[in-house]
């Protein structure tokens, strides 16, 4: 009897789009769920913002979610594509263990950070996930597995890494954690009143671990990309304060807050987005300098808040993420923020960050600079996406596949001219017909 | 938790491959515990020559943990085998759970006595001797604490799944006797009352969401008992007050209700 109908979206909750869930418990049933005839499309918690893991057939991989083994000389843990990061530190913090890049939500599956190739805070220095994984273990439509890594099938390998689901399944991966002494993070927050000043500090500070801006959007003339700029670094045993260095691991364990409702539609509107950051950037100010924060409010301060997707309310939102160029940086930005500012509308989440060296066939990140923003779901923000498509366009930039929910395939093919070897690869390997996403169709992939 | 902890009792988990027994191996491992994990077909391979599911969760729980974990077969309902299962383990367990239980299905349970006989054993005569034949062993060596994870559907016979209820009261009774037995001995005795769980054997199934426990609650529950000392657990306390109150119902008017 074949999974009824249901109508799923990705975190952004726009679009939803009507599909067949399956979860195959095991290997065998994952395979005979690929000879099915319909195409499909791998899913893991869902963090997509968009509809990159809905396919007519979608193929949900909770239940591969067994760690294998780990090393602890070479820091690799073996995994199951359905283990999340935050099973990860659940199991290796306490032991020393940190994941080596992680995005900002730890409710993400091994299968999504490679099929994303997504990056963190330390993209500038260190790179994107692929970085640290070694190899993993690839479905084909016909049911055969396929190890990839750098030496092995390292075509399927790059391509896999960032292809967004299309080029398989991946069934288990390996990856390698970095060694922490403890569970804290040591921040240094550096105001910026605008957007060179927010740029002078990444490039002064190329060194530190971690680094991200918090940017307010609605900020304008000489005050445009005002910003906090957020350096981080792991902290040393010898950094905690000495009650705490018996338990180094041991921090405040977040309530499982969850937003209850979702808020009207106007709740979030540029007075109180404006009010907000307003406010925010005040107290960052006052709170300059350094400070202790723990691993979960550094790296996830949102994941503390289960389903706070819904804060945009029942018609969801969109996620703007494009990448700039170094050299294209400073005036794609300017473009982008200015129109931003000029347009009022909202972003309640703007994030900034410097982009270090990579080179991937199908990849997101470049060296440069990236720039993330959510918009409700609503006409201002639909009439707003295009022209910020087209600055981006215009200064060299692409989009993060990730966060994209809305973009049209000329956009796609005008800033990212990989993607037509990568649908022309598609089509020669006969992956075109097997593996579809809502997104690979739209987007023509 | 970093090495695995000697101090600690090992837990033999028994029906192991069950979604409520992974869920109980994890917590007892969480906490530093060895483990014993024993299911139908013990560390054989899958069906396409490729790990074992039983190989597959042991792997995963002593990657998370770090703690020492063996594979063993049984078959709950092959009582002759039970002395020889005991013998096989590496060491007599501290704590012993029994996660074994096969919901069957009622009209074939109705129709065909075979059928039914699968359900009495898998979910009464299994379980209740297995720990039975622990028992004895616990209390040659003084100590020891066997677990049984029985039902709410134990707690009164109703027409849409007696026969399974009927087993789980069996269990159910068997499980306080054992206690009454012990008391005042270093051997406890806990029996679990996990109301709905949201499990592979409920899959499918339309379960009011208030009243469905994860499998990750049960064994945060089953932990708690275990290191506290509780004698029975109400996963989710409102099954506690439904069963109360099914349970006060006179039979005159329980035989009308269509539950």
């Amino acid at each position: 009897m074949p999974p009824p109908l249901v109508h799923l979206s990705g975190w952004g909750r726009y679009p939803r789009r009507p599909t067949r869930v399956s979860a195959p418990r095991d290997i065998g049933a994952l395979a005979s769920a690929l000879q099915g005839g319909e195409p499909v499309i791998a899913r893991g918690l869902g963090r997509a913002y968009g509809d990159s893991a809905i396919a007519a057939h979608t193929l949900s991989m909770r239940h591969f979610d067994r760690m294998i083994s780990f090393d602890p000389a070479t820091g690799q843990l073996v995994a199951e594509a359905g283990v999340s990061l935050g099973a990860v530190i659940d199991a290796f913090l306490p032991r020393g263990w940190f994941p080596s890049v992680t995005p900002g939500t730890k409710f993400v599956t091994l299968g999504g950070a490679i099929a994303a190739d997504v990056h963190g805070k330390n993209h500038h220095g260190e790179g994107s996930f692929a970085a640290f994984t070694d190899w993993f273990d690839l479905m084909g439509a016909d049911g055969s597995v396929s190890r990839c890594s750098r030496d092995e099938n390292a075509d399927l390998f790059w391509r896999t890494l960032g292809g967004m689901g299309l080029t398989g399944i991946v069934l288990r991966a390996a990856i390698r954690l970095r060694r922490v002494e403890t569970g804290w993070i040591r921040q240094r927050m550096i105001p910026a009143a605008g957007l060179d000043a927010a740029l002078d500090a990444f490039d002064a500070h190329m060194d530190a671990t971690y680094s991200v801006a918090w940017i307010d959007c609605l900020a304008s003339g000489p005050a445009l990309g005002r910003s906090l700029v957020m350096l981080g670094e792991h902290a040393t045993l010898a950094d905690l304060p000495p009650a705490r260095r018996a338990r180094p691991f041991l921090t405040p364990r977040h309530r499982g807050l969850t937003f209850p409702v979702d808020l009207p539609g106007f709740a979030l509107n540029p007075y109180s987005v404006r009010a907000f950051n307003a406010l925010y950037y005040a107290m960052g100010r006052r709170k300059a300098g350094a400070g202790l924060v723990d691993w979960d409010s550094y790296f996830y301060p949102l994941d503390a808040i289960g389903q706070w997707n819904r804060l945009y309310g029942r018609r969801g939102f969109m996620q703007f993420q494009c990448a700039l160029p170094l050299d294209q940086g400073r005036p794609g930005l300017r473009a982008l923020l200015g129109a931003i500012a000029a347009s009022g509308a909202a972003s309640f989440l703007a994030v900034l960050k410097r982009f270090g060296p990579q080179d991937s066939p199908v990849s997101f990140p470049m060296p440069g600079y990236t720039l993330a923003l959510d918009f409700p779901v609503n006409t201002r923000s639909l009439g707003l996406m295009p022209h910020l498509d087209r600055l981006t366009a215009d200064h060299g930039g692409r989009f993060y596949l990730a966060k994209d929910s809305r973009m049209s395939a000329d956009t796609l093919s005008r800033t990212d001219p990989r993607m037509g070897d990568f649908a022309a690869w598609r089509r020669s390997r006969g992956l075109s017909a097997h593996f579809v996403s809502a997104q690979s169709e739209r987007l023509g992939l | 938790m970093s090495s695995a902890n000697t101090t600690l009792a090992p837990v033999l988990i028994i029906g192991a491959r069950s979604d409520m027994a992974r869920a109980c191996a994890l917590r007892f491992a969480q906490a530093g515990h060895p483990l014993m994990l024993a299911a139908r077909g013990g560390a054989d391979q899958g069906a396409q020559g490729d790990t074992g599911a039983l190989v597959r969760d042991a792997a995963d729980i002593a990657t998370r943990h770090g703690v020492t974990v063996t594979c063993h077969a049984v078959d709950a309902t092959d009582i002759d085998a039970i002395p020889a299962f005991l013998d096989s383990l590496p060491s007599l367990p501290g704590i012993a759970l029994c996660a074994v239980g096969y919901m069957g299905d009622q009209p074939d349970s109705q129709r065909d006595p075979q059928a039914a006989a699968r359900v009495l054993r898998a979910n009464f005569e299994g379980p209740a001797l297995l720990l039975g034949a622990l028992a004895e062993r616990f209390a040659a060596r003084g100590h020891g604490t066997l677990i049984g994870i029985s039902s709410v559907a134990g707690e009164r016979g109703r027409a849409s799944n007696y026969v399974y209820g009927a087993a789980k009261a069996g269990f159910t009774a068997f499980l306080s006797g054992l206690r009454n037995r012990f008391n005042g001995t270093e051997i406890r005795v806990i029996t679990v009352l996990p109301g709905f769980v949201a499990t592979r054997m409920t899959e499918g199934l339309d379960l009011p969401a208030r009243l469905t426990a994860q499998p990750q609650e049960v064994a945060e529950a089953v932990f708690r008992a275990a290191t506290r000392g509780r004698d029975v657990v109400w996963v989710r306390p409102v099954w506690r007050v439904i069963m109360a109150i099914i349970r006060a119902l006179p039979e005159p008017v329980f035989k009308r209700t269509r539950l």
